[in-house]
């Protein structure tokens, strides 16, 4: 075997460790979704029902396609049901352990925080505080780098869809100071 | 040869210095997302989709589909070189792209990977360009009950051909026809389930719902992962490409049943995934050398990239003919035609036809200038994979947001994307699949309005779908297909029978 061609390495000293304990079985999480979406279902049908669900005159009404869907999904979901209770595995799958939900809310949480600051901040201004935030904060990246990348993304961002295409986002007192 | 003639009309459509620039910038940006962890071509397409709305039709395409070809072969950098499938499709081609690697033969593994993803395309466009014309001009002659014929037939071959649970695939596709149904009743003005919110009212839009499910949900779920990579540098030389090429006319029997097999799972909703799969498997039996696959043998590199790609191309095909997307990525260029206000269906042939020639000579085109693109700039895109997560993952998710804002210009829409990243999230995990789910939220309102406008026709007889021989034979279709598991699951048992009775 020849010798590789140089290497590209790139660590993740914050990987979630592979023997981190289970939050959940994902047998748990797929029940709880499909009593979810059947409660969803019921409660279309309910208000499809309540639009019309019959025919008249002109054919269908309004609630008739939506309302069998529902009936559909809520079959669906209770053959699913019925499909786990009866199949009683012992062998039960991880549906995400402790490190790797701490990882997703790791960028789940600022990116709430990002759709809540952008109601008074804008998008702009928003977008920049959360990826500077995220580099600096989560991925410790070096202060400056993060304010410098965040700055030219956001900027580039801003002169693409404001001033080349024309595609409005919602803005904040930032940018009024500047008169846009 | 009329389609010869079409086509020399939709070059001359396309050859302008913008709509080439357009190209090159849709490549470069679908390599970036093909080789970035936590994008893909369907989200790639997604996000950058917002940037088309103000561009004529024939550009915004063009671009966009430059962005699907880019993505396609990014997918491939990152299989060989780092043993990470940038895409699910390229799964398979690690299995002999990254041993070749490791054996310091990853410039000849790269090339192989182009080459045969171009051929791959070549052979789907080739298909387009010859039978996508017949098929419109077919299906032109079609009414409602066809229509929800067709449209009924997509969605049983999903859930009788489908790999994943039977009732999940219900759950995902009668989901996603619920939600298209939300807001104003198109054909008798009611409103339906919009409980009083004025937000509901304007409907939830699909392209909102695909940057959630493919965007952001995607991002949660690479945090997820490991992200250390280990790979290698590679450039390619004109000798090694050179050098494939002379080799490359053997394996042509590998090359043109990979092909076939793309074309044929792309048109039907089986997609690049199990394409790439299911040629390298056969590459692997037909093979009279069978234990040197997995160990880096390029034919196991040219099988599964020439199906993923001419999976990913023909996928268009049913798009452009009939208005059903062929993949996920197709229904977001679906969702695209419809925001820049074209109508997809057969009609597109006769009433856009620089449209419709337009893309299929971008297709070639994309095609072409993608391989000599991709075979000259691999080392700077191996590189972009230097760049930290952290860096990505919040470029994304502001990306995300600022196509999902964009589309209505309404607040309401970045929180229902937050909330299709969640549920996109949840179901990936559990097994609940994406792809009908996008099917159904593209297709749901067209289904809905050929059922009801048939229904009115028929005054309400369901006989309507078997009143003639074509409508009639493609909704028993659907059907069977629906029922397939146990339909072929009798076949066998019959023909398990009858060999048992005349051994």
């Amino acid at each position: 075997m020849s010798k590789p061609e140089t290497e590209i390495v790139v660590e993740d000293p914050a990987a979630p460790a592979s023997d981190s304990p289970a939050v959940t079985t994902s047998r748990t999480v797929d029940v709880a979704v499909s009593f979810l979406l059947l409660a969803f279902a019921a409660l279309l049908a309910f208000d499809n029902w309540r639009t019309g669900m019959g025919w008249d005159s002109t054919g269908p009404q309004a609630g008739y396609f939506p309302f069998y869907l529902s009936v559909i999904l809520g079959g669906a979901c209770l053959w699913g049901i019925a499909k786990e209770f009866l199949a009683r595995k012992a062998a039960a799958e991880t549906f995400v352990t402790r490190d790797q939900l701490r990882r997703v809310l790791q960028v789940f949480v600022p990116t709430l925080l990002f759709c809540f600051l952008m109601q008074w901040l804008g998008l702009y201004v928003a977008s920049f505080l959360l990826i500077a935030g995220f580099m600096a904060f989560i991925g410790r990246i070096a202060a400056w780098k993060s304010l410098l990348t965040a700055f030219l993304f956001v900027f580039a961002m801003f002169v693409t869809f404001d001033i080349a295409f024309d595609v409005i986002m919602p803005k904040g007192p930032i940018e009024s100071l500047f008169g846009r | 040869m009329e389609a010869f003639g079409l086509l020399v009309y939709g070059f001359s459509v396309l050859l302008t210095w913008k709509i080439l620039a357009l190209m090159m910038v849709g490549l470069v940006l679908g390599i970036f997302v093909g080789v970035l962890p936590g994008l893909g071509g369907p989200n790639g397409v997604a996000i950058l989709l917002p940037l088309t709305f103000t561009m004529d039709p024939t550009s915004a395409i063009v671009m966009l589909s430059c962005i699907y070809w880019g993505a396609l072969f990014g997918g491939a950098i990152t299989s060989i070189l780092f043993n990470i499938p940038g895409e699910a499709w390229s799964v398979a081609t690690t299995f002999d792209g990254y041993p070749m690697a490791q054996q310091g033969k990853a410039a000849e593994a790269l090339t192989a990977a182009f080459t045969s993803s171009f051929i791959g395309s070549l052979v789907a466009v080739l298909l387009i360009t010859f039978l996508a014309p017949g098929i419109a001009s077919f299906a032109l002659k079609f009414g409602p009950p066809e229509f929800f014929a067709v449209y009924l037939l997509t969605f049983c071959s999903f859930v009788g051909l489908g790999r994943e649970q039977k009732h999940k695939t219900i759950i995902s596709m009668a989901l996603g026809l619920l939600l298209t149904g939300v807001g104003m009743d198109t054909v008798s003005g009611q409103l339906r389930m919009t409980f009083g919110s004025s937000d509901l009212l304007r409907g939830i839009n699909f392209l909102v719902a695909v940057i959630g499910l493919f965007g952001i949900s995607e991002i949660l779920l690479t945090m997820e992962e490991r992200l250390a990579l280990r790979g290698h540098a590679a450039s390619i030389s004109l000798r090694v490409v050179l050098k494939v090429w002379k080799e490359m006319p053997r394996y042509w029997v590998t090359l043109l049943r990979s092909s076939a097999i793309g074309c044929w799972l792309g048109i039907t909703p089986g997609g690049a995934i199990a394409a790439s799969f299911m040629s390298y498997n056969l590459a692997k039996r037909f093979s009279k050398d069978k234990d040197s696959f997995g160990k880096g043998r390029i034919e196991g590199v040219f099988a599964p990239e020439t199906a993923a790609h001419a999976s990913g191309t023909s996928a268009l095909l049913p798009m452009l003919a009939l208005g059903i997307p062929g993949s996920g990525t197709a229904a977001i260029l679906l969702g695209g035609l419809m925001v820049w206000g074209l109508n997809p269906g057969p009609l597109l042939f006769v009433e856009h036809k620089g449209f419709v020639w337009g893309l299929i000579a971008s297709m070639y085109l994309g095609n072409v200038v993608g391989l000599i693109l991709v075979l000259t700039t691999v080392p700077i895109f191996a590189a972009v994979l230097r760049v930290p997560f952290s860096a990505i993952a919040p470029m994304i998710v502001v990306s995300c947001a600022i196509g999902a804002y964009a589309i209505q210009n309404a607040m309401f829409d970045i929180w229902l994307m937050l909330l299709f990243g969640v549920v996109g999230y949840v179901f990936k995990k559990i097994g609940i699949p994406l792809a009908p789910f996008t099917l159904a939220l593209v297709l749901g309102n067209r289904a809905e309005d050929s059922f009801r406008l048939s229904m009115i026709g028929a005054g309400g007889d369901m006989r309507v779908f078997w009143s003639n021989g074509l409508v009639g034979s493609i909704t028993t279709l659907a059907l069977v297909l629906l029922f397939w598991p146990l339909v072929g699951g009798a076949l066998g048992r019959i023909r398990s029978a009858f060999a048992g009775k005349t051994a």
